[in-house]
């Protein structure tokens, strides 16, 4: 079974998160904020990692190039998941080596199909 | 509200005449869901007064309505991945092989909805690099709902549709945002050409189609009509031409002037 990890200071979108990624056959685990995820990341690196921008402590940014220089290898796909959706957010994440984007809001087809894109569903 | 059973061959005559597809009784709920937005924008009070107002003939606009909202026009971006990936590696460089000397590839999108199937083909040759450079590639894409043929060519998507299926590589280089929504750039919209166009009628193109998509659209097809459709893309494809269906389709049961391509699956060949 795949793992996601899904990371997100919003209590109401890791739940929802969680239930599609469930039916989609994700071993779900959650993190409320970047360093939560870090260090989450580092004890059992998920399969893929569905990242809010905007959150307390660490956001999805610092998390991406905090990962980046921890030198994790397999590094987990980063799909991004946020209310950003202008292009200029959407072009520094992948800048920054996210591998898919989803503006939020998201349902079930959104995400299955981004998943699908990085190779995971 | 209740679908009688008049009301009921009402609709489903007139889909059938129009499309040649069937409407399965089975399927009830769904064409309640389907024509009660069109009831309300009438202000009429039943399904019976909206199959009564279709016996009335005068209203031409109410029979196009009825049918529109009956019509599935479920669809995204690369739908299939693997199959269009299959596509582009196998039939498409095996024709190419065969084309050398024109350098001119036409391929069909038939029943194509709201134009993603069509403008996924159209970024899948644009951003194969310089593969196809020196070539021109014609993709038609054509469906029988003439609003629905609108969308395609407006290249104007939700945030939903957008990003169903669509890389966001791919979104960000070949559509712009426009308000919500995100558009087709003129440069992909330049690609593809679309059409209305009746499967039941003869192909909207003198000549040939190297490739036709007819994906999703024969499922609901009664099965006189089904093998119409196929007699008519058989006329029209290529002697050495390729046909794809959707997955989980066949031309198995339904006619004889196609055959399952041996080496891979989901493509036919017309038979000689
Ligand atoms: C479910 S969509 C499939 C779209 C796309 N080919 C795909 O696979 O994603 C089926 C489309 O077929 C169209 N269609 C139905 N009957 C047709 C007919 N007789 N001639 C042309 N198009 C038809 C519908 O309007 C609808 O847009
Ligand atoms: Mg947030």
């Amino acid at each position: 079974m795949k793992t996601c990890l899904v990371v997100d200071d919003s209590k109401v979108i890791r739940k929802v998160a969680r239930h599609i990624l469930e039916t989609l056959e994700f071993n779900v685990a959650e993190a409320g904020d970047g360093r939560e995820a870090l260090a989450y990341c580092q004890d059992t690196p998920p399969d893929v990692v569905l990242l809010d921008w905007n959150m307390p402590v660490m956001s999805g940014m610092e998390f991406l190039r905090a990962l980046g220089t921890s030198g994790m290898s397999p590094r987990p796909k980063i799909v991004f998941c946020t209310t950003e959706n202008g292009v200029g957010h959407i072009r520094a994440a992948i800048e920054a080596g996210a591998d898919e984007y989803v503006m939020k809001p998201f349902d079930r087809e959104t995400l299955e199909s981004k998943l699908q894109i990085v190779g995971l569903a | 509200m209740e679908l009688s059973p008049v009301a009921m061959r009402a609709f489903a005559g007139l889909l059938k005449d129009r499309t040649g597809q069937e409407l399965a009784a089975s399927r009830h709920w769904r064409i309640e869901t389907a024509l009660k937005p069109l009831l309300r924008d009438r202000e009429l009070p039943s399904f019976d007064s909206l199959a009564a107002g279709l016996a009335d003939r005068r209203d031409i606009k109410l029979a196009d309505a009825v049918v529109e909202a009956l019509l599935n026009h479920e669809t995204f971006f690369f739908r299939e991945q693997a199959a269009f990936n299959m596509l582009m590696a196998g039939p498409v460089e095996a024709l190419a092989a065969a084309r050398g000397g024109t350098r001119r590839l036409r391929i069909w999108c038939a029943g194509c909805s709201t134009g993603q199937e069509a403008y996924s083909i159209a970024m899948a040759f644009a951003d194969a690099g310089d593969r196809w450079r020196a070539w021109t590639v014609e993709i038609i894409g054509t469906d029988v709902s003439a609003s629905i043929v609108g969308r395609a060519v407006e290249g104007c998507y939700s945030q939903f549709e957008i990003q169903r299926g669509l890389p966001v590589r791919q979104m960000m280089r070949w559509f712009t945002p426009d308000g919500d929504d995100w558009r087709a750039n003129a440069d992909l919209r330049r690609m593809v050409r679309f059409e209305r166009h009746n499967l039941l009628d003869p192909a909207p193109f003198p000549g040939t189609a190297d490739i036709i998509l007819c994906r999703n659209v024969l499922l609901y097809f009664a099965a006189e009509e089904r093998t119409r459709v196929f007699d008519g893309l058989a006329a029209t494809i290529a002697g050495d031409g390729c046909l794809m269906l959707g997955a989980g389709e066949t031309v198995l049961g339904n006619t004889t002037r196609f055959e399952p391509d041996a080496a891979q699956r989901g493509f036919y060949r017309p038979v000689a």
